[in-house]
C-alpha cells in the first residue's frame, strides 16, 4: 500500500454502516505510551529521539496484529501529504511540526493508526464508523496489549501509564464520538447539551468548519478524565451519555418534522439543489449544505444518495484532499471551482 | 463578525469549547487561524489551562523521611519543576517520582483523583505484590484521618477489609 492508494480508498469509518450512523459520524479511542527508561520527546536529543523510533518501529514490524500497515516517515512527506492525513483523521496536526524522527504507521483498511514520537513515544489510535465506543476500545486494548509484550511502557502503581502531559496521565485514554447535530444546533438545544456534559468528566467541541455558525452542525465530545476511574467507567459514562444525546437529536428531529415539515422538506431540496448545481462552492457553504442533506437522507427524504455518500463528500471536499486528487497545490478561488465539480460528480447520479 | 484576533477581517473559523462550566467561543478568520492552529491544535483545552494550575507555590520533593526537598531535579532527563511549569510537559517517567508530591496535587486538580484505577500492564500485573493495593489503601486512611475526613475513611477502611479478605481467599 502507498500513501495516494488511501486517496482512491473508501475509509472504514465513512462506510456509515456502524450503529446510529444517521447521527453519530465516528467513533475514535486513543491511547499514549512511552516506553520505560527513554526520554519524552520534548526533553530528548536526535539521538535519543531516533533511537526511540527504531525501537518501536520494530515493535510494530513484529506485532501480528498490525501487519498490513503502511510506515510513512514524517519527514519524507510533502506539506500536502501530511495536511492530507491530519484531514483524514489518521495523525493530529502537532505531528505535523517538528518532524524529524516521527512516523505514522497507518494500518490497511485505516481503522488503526500509530503516531510515533508525537508528544508521547506512541500513540495508538482505532477509528470505527458510527456510535461504536466499546468495540473501539477492545480493538485498541487488544493491540495495547500486544505492544506492551514487545515494548516496556512507562507505568506507575500509583499514577498507572506516564505521559508527557499529566492531563493524559492515568488510563492515557481519550474516547471521542464526532455527532451530527443539525436540530439540537438549529433550536438552540445544543447549549443544554455544552452545559450538562462539562459536569460529567466529558468535553465538547464544535466544528464549525471555516464559516458562520449556522453550519456548525457538527460536534466531537470525549471524556476529560484520565485518571481515578477506570476504562470501562470512563467509557460507559461516555456512551451512556452519548446515547442520550443521540436519542435527543433523533426524537428533535421527528419532532420538527411533523411541526414544520414544510420547511424543512424545503431546506433539503433547495441544498440538495445547489450542491448538485453549484459551479463554484467554498468550504463553509459545503458543510453547511451537506449538513442539511445528510439530515435529509435521514428523514427520508432524498432517496438516490446514502449517508455514507455524504460522508465521503465531506472528507473529499476537505482543502488537502482536493489538492491530492487534482494532483497540485491550488489557490484557494480555483479549490472552490474543482469542489463544485467534485461534488457534481459525487452527487448527481 | 470580525476576527477575535485582528479585528480586521470577517471571522471564518469558530470554535466553541467548555471547560468545567464556562464555555469558550474564538471566532477567527483564516489566516489568523492559520497561524494560530498550531497553537489551537496542541494546547486550546485542558492542556491551555495547566500553565494556570501548575503556577502553585515553590516545588516541594517528598524525600523518604516525609520532609521537603526544595530544588529537586529529574535524576534522569535533568528537568526541574520550574521547567515543567514552563512546558507543560513533562521529561520522562522518573519525572513522576521526583516531583511525585507537586504532581500529585496538579493530577487531582486535572482529574478529580491521584490514582490510577485502570488497566495495568501485563508485566506489572505479574510482578505486582498481591499487597500493593492493601498498602496504598493504608496510606491514603493514614491521610484522611490526619485531615479529619472520618466519613469518607470508613469506606477506605472497608475497602481495605475487604481486599484483605479476598487476599486471603487468593492463599
Amino acid at each position: 500500500m502507498k500513501l495516494n492508494d488511501l486517496l482512491y480508498k473508501e475509509s472504514e469509518w465513512l462506510k456509515a454502516e456502524g450503529p446510529k450512523s444517521n447521527v453519530a459520524i465516528s467513533t475514535r479511542v486513543r491511547v499514549a505510551r512511552n516506553v520505560a527508561g527513554h526520554l519524552y520527546f520534548n526533553r530528548a536529543n536526535s539521538a535519543a529521539r531516533a533511537e526511540t523510533l527504531e525501537m518501536m518501529i520494530k515493535a510494530i514490524k513484529k506485532s501480528k496484529l498490525l501487519k498490513k500497515t503502511l510506515l510513512v516517515k514524517i519527514n519524507d512527506i510533502s506539506n500536502l501529504d501530511k495536511r492530507f492525513l491530519v484531514e483524514r483523521h489518521l495523525m493530529s496536526r502537532e505531528h505535523t511540526q517538528n518532524s524529524e524522527f516521527k512516523a505514522l504507521a497507518i494500518e490497511e483498511s485505516e481503522i488503526v493508526s500509530v503516531m510515533l514520537n508525537e508528544e508521547d513515544h506512541l500513540r495508538l489510535q482505532v477509528m470505527q464508523s458510527g456510535f461504536n465506543v466499546m468495540e473501539t476500545w477492545r480493538i485498541v486494548d487488544e493491540i495495547d496489549t500486544e505492544l506492551e509484550r514487545i515494548l516496556h511502557f512507562d507505568y506507575s502503581d500509583k499514577f498507572g501509564y506516564l505521559t508527557s502531559c499529566p492531563t493524559n496521565t492515568g488510563t492515557g485514554m481519550r474516547a471521542s464520538v464526532m455527532l451530527h447535530l443539525p436540530i439540537l444546533a438549529m433550536t438552540a438545544q445544543i447549549e443544554n447539551v455544552f452545559n450538562a456534559i462539562s459536569k460529567l468528566g466529558l468535553t465538547m467541541r464544535g466544528f464549525y468548519g471555516e464559516d458562520t455558525e449556522a453550519s456548525g452542525d457538527f460536534f466531537q465530545i470525549s471524556n476529560q478524565v484520565a485518571l481515578g476511574h477506570s476504562e470501562m467507567d470512563v467509557l460507559d459514562n461516555l456512551e451512556r451519555i452519548i446515547r442520550k444525546i443521540i436519542h435527543k437529536e433523533e426524537s428533535a428531529r421527528g419532532e420538527l418534522f411533523q411541526k414544520r415539515k414544510e420547511e424543512l422538506i424545503d431546506r433539503v431540496h433547495r441544498s440538495y439543489g445547489t450542491l448538485k448545481n453549484a459551479r463554484i462552492i467554498t468550504s463553509s457553504e459545503t458543510i453547511k449544505l451537506l449538513s442539511a442533506i445528510r439530515l435529509g437522507v435521514d428523514l427520508g427524504l432524498l432517496k438516490d444518495i446514502t449517508i455514507s455518500d455524504v460522508n465521503e463528500v465531506l472528507l473529499l471536499t476537505q482543502p488537502a484532499h482536493l489538492q491530492k486528487i487534482n494532483g497540485e497545490e491550488i489557490a484557494p478561488y480555483d479549490r472552490d471551482l474543482k469542489r463544485a465539480d467534485l461534488i457534481r460528480q459525487k452527487l448527481v447520479k | 463578525m470580525k476576527c477575535n484576533i485582528c479585528g480586521k477581517r470577517e471571522a471564518s473559523v469558530h470554535l466553541t469549547e467548555v471547560v468545567n462550566d464556562s464555555v469558550t467561543k474564538l471566532h477567527l478568520c483564516e489566516e489568523c487561524a492559520k497561524s494560530k492552529s498550531d497553537e489551537m491544535q496542541t494546547h486550546f483545552g485542558l492542556a491551555d489551562l495547566l500553565s494556570g494550575l501548575v503556577d502553585f507555590g515553590p516545588e516541594v520533593r517528598e524525600d523518604s523521611f516525609g520532609g521537603a526537598v526544595a530544588g529537586a531535579k529529574c535524576s534522569v532527563c535533568g528537568m526541574t519543576y520550574s521547567d515543567f511549569q514552563r512546558v507543560g510537559r513533562l521529561g520522562c517517567g522518573k519525572c513522576y517520582e521526583t516531583f511525585s508530591g507537586n504532581l500529585s496535587a496538579l493530577l487531582k486538580k486535572i482529574h478529580g483523583a491521584d490514582r490510577h484505577m485502570g488497566k495495568s500492564p501485563v508485566r506489572s500485573a505479574e510482578h505486582a505484590k498481591p499487597t500493593k493495593d492493601v498498602q496504598m489503601l493504608k496510606d491514603e486512611l493514614k491521610e484522611l484521618v490526619r485531615r479529619e475526613e472520618f466519613e469518607k475513611a470508613a469506606l477506605v477502611r472497608d475497602r481495605i477489609k475487604e481486599n484483605e479478605t479476598k487476599a486471603k481467599g487468593q492463599v
